[in-house]
């Protein structure tokens, strides 16, 4: 136990800590421009991404995965930071955390199974329109100057890393456009135009909202959604993690981790925060393995802020939004343009029904409810297809059932058997069905009732697995005395 | 001759194809042993997580590429590797000394190798043996 403990923080001491600072260096333009999307000072977001990094060094669940303030949360929090404040935040950033330190507690994450691969692509491909569009406001139809550097930021970003990949590209881009945006002297809007940058760490402070049920019903539905789409994100990058490094992680232990790291976020000032997909690949491609990245991570941005505060809020909107165009041009799965039409019909249409759903409502939790519900009735649908075959001699009928039996599927179950004529012996063979529910078993008896009063033959069954068999056991009602069809 | 040869797989039909010269050549010497090495790449793990099929196809693959080995009773040994393919191929290659490497001509993604240039190309360029790239 000790032993494995010092493996995940100091195993691979060298790698970590240079990745760490890549990552700290690349997360400092995030965390501000996640923190303006919310409408908020970008030293919530700084806050955010040193505590939850830090925190979740400790007791994420899966080493070497980089959480910090993310652009799928901020996304949620716009309404309630616009109408009642950034008190109700934190308040909300701590409850986010409890309710997913129970979902952790109560092994909710094993659910997280009945993602659908489409939905988790539809999340990424939403998340990466929203992150896109959110920039939209801060270079379109402002100034020729303003379209020039989001042009020359993209163009350093993606020119960079074929000269040399040493030092991250973004950040480059971010220096080089503030340099010259200074010595310039153009007129463009900065960091600092939306918010102070305060040099000072974070400090405890209990949320300044009166403890009632009207504070309750403000921030539990955003708390809700909050802890859905930072679960399904931490989880989609724990996953990630895992197939890259060919290590596992306990999902359960990730889901407290994030919170345990919500709910200390919120009590130093920041805003509910996740893990990154994009961030967590810098961090295992450039070398990180153990707990000691996510640590260095956090506490070397938290340096930089103290040190360079004063620079930060002379960064050029523009160039932020050139960065924020590519984490979404990163975060987009390309791939699933091309599959679009070679991956079945219903994957699509679920993939789309994710991205339609999150780009009306700005909420990511409710596409992937819509998605996973969507989902779930095409599966439905897929296997209820039920088929019943029958072969009639001169004494007897027999009926193939073929297929699911279970509340989808006992409509086209009673449809398929001819309740008129005279017959003497009816078999109905179940060997390669399985019955399910109630459903299928209230179906089962009124198609025997039926059959017995409409040709008063005796009627069996026969094949039944055992499951199937205890079923009918159980809840039939078809062999009773004084039974009747049933009329639903 | 070619004792130790090495062979660059990604999952693709050329690398296939480049198995199947690689069990040629190894047959011609007596006691040649072919390390068959293929690289996760971690920028593609995301799609991969994302998209099932793509991973299920190439560990398929890589079962046929085995099997392939086993049918004609050639020696050989699977390396999984993760990181960049080209650096971690040509890095491989040159830290084990081997007699030969063999790669298919081409990849999997032709949009990259538009813009990046060919895994293989760069290989054949870094690798100090000789190199034997499959068409």
């Amino acid at each position: 136990m000790l032993n494995k403990l010092k493996m995940e923080w100091f195993g691979n001491v060298k790698g970590d800590i240079l990745s760490g600072i890549v990552v700290a260096l690349a997360l400092i333009p995030e965390a501000i421009a996640f923190s303006i999307i919310a409408g908020v000072d970008p030293m919530v977001g700084l806050y955010a991404s040193f505590c939850i990094a830090v925190v979740m060094a400790f007791v994420g669940g899966r080493p070497a995965m980089i959480s910090a303030a993310t652009g799928a949360m901020a996304l949620l929090m716009v309404t309630l930071v616009k109408d009642h404040g950034i008190q109700y935040l934190f308040a909300t950033t701590i409850l986010t955390g409890v309710i997913q330190l129970i979902f952790g507690i109560f092994k909710i994450a094993r659910f997280m199974k009945f993602i659908p691969r489409s939905v988790m692509v539809g999340f990424v491909n939403a998340l990466a329109i929203l992150i896109f569009m959110a920039q939209v406001p801060h270079f379109v139809g402002i100034s020729t100057m303003t379209y020039v550097f989001v042009a020359l930021t993209l163009v350093i970003i993606y020119g960079l890393p074929r000269i040399t990949k040493a030092v991250p590209s973004a950040l480059v881009a971010i220096i080089v456009m503030t340099i010259a945006a200074i010595v310039g002297g153009f007129n463009l809007g900065t960091v600092g135009d939306l918010g102070e940058i305060t040099r000072s760490l974070p400090m405890f402070s209990i949320p300044n909202v009166p403890l009632n049920m009207e504070t309750l019903s403000i921030i539990f539905p955003t708390a809700l959604g909050l802890s859905i789409v930072g679960l399904t994100e931490s989880l989609l990058t724990a996953t990630i993690v895992d197939d890259m490094t060919d290590t596992p992680s306990n999902k359960n232990k990730e889901s407290r981790g994030q919170g345990i790291a919500n709910i200390v976020v919120g009590f130093f000032g920041g805003m509910a925060g996740c893990a990154m997909i994009g961030q967590t690949v810098i961090n295992v491609k450039s070398g990180g393995r153990g707990r000691l990245s996510t640590f260095v991570a956090g506490v070397f941005l938290m340096f930089l802020i103290l040190v360079l505060g004063n620079w930060v809020v002379k960064i050029p909107m523009a160039a932020l939004a050139g960065v924020m165009i590519m984490v979404s041009i990163g975060t987009f799965d390309w791939s699933s343009l091309r599959t679009l039409t070679k991956v079945p019909l219903t994957d699509t249409v679920v993939m789309l029904v994710t991205v339609i759903t999150v780009v009306a409502t700005h909420d990511l939790s409710k596409g992937v409810i819509a998605g996973v519900i969507l989902s779930a009735i095409f599966f439905a649908a897929k296997i209820s297809k039920l088929e019943v075959s029958s072969k009639e001699s001169e004494h007897r009928t027999v009926y193939n059932v073929k297929g699911q039996l279970f509340f989808a599927s006992v409509q086209d179950f009673v449809n398929s058997f001819a309740f008129k004529g005279k017959q003497d012996f009816i078999l109905i063979d179940f060997s390669e069905a399985h019955i399910w529910d109630d459903s299928a078993v209230a179906a089962i008896d009124k198609v025997v009732l039926k059959l017995k009063e409409q040709t008063s033959a005796e009627v069996k069954l026969t094949g039944l697995n055992d499951v199937s068999d205890k079923l009918v056991q159980k809840l039939a009602t078809y062999n009773k005395p004084n039974a009747k069809p049933s009329n639903h | 001759m070619y004792r130790k040869i090495l062979l660059a797989v990604d999952g693709s039909e050329h690398s296939k194809r480049a198995a199947k010269h690689a069990i040629n050549v190894a047959s011609l010497v007596p006691g040649a042993k072919v390390e068959i090495i293929s690289v996760i790449d971690l920028s593609k793990v995301k799609t991969e997580v994302l998209h099932g099929e793509l991973k299920q196809k190439r560990q398929q693959a890589l079962e046929e590429i085995k099997s392939m080995f086993e049918k004609e009773n050639v020696s050989y040994e699977l390396k999984i590797e993760r990181g960049n393919p080209g650096p971690t191929i040509v890095s491989f290659a040159n830290k084990h000394d081997f007699d030969l490497v063999i790669i298919g001509s081409r990849g999997l993604n032709s949009l990259q190798e538009m813009v990046l240039g060919s895994v293989s190309h760069k290989i054949a360029k870094r690798v100090h043996c000789p190199v034997m790239i499959i068409k």
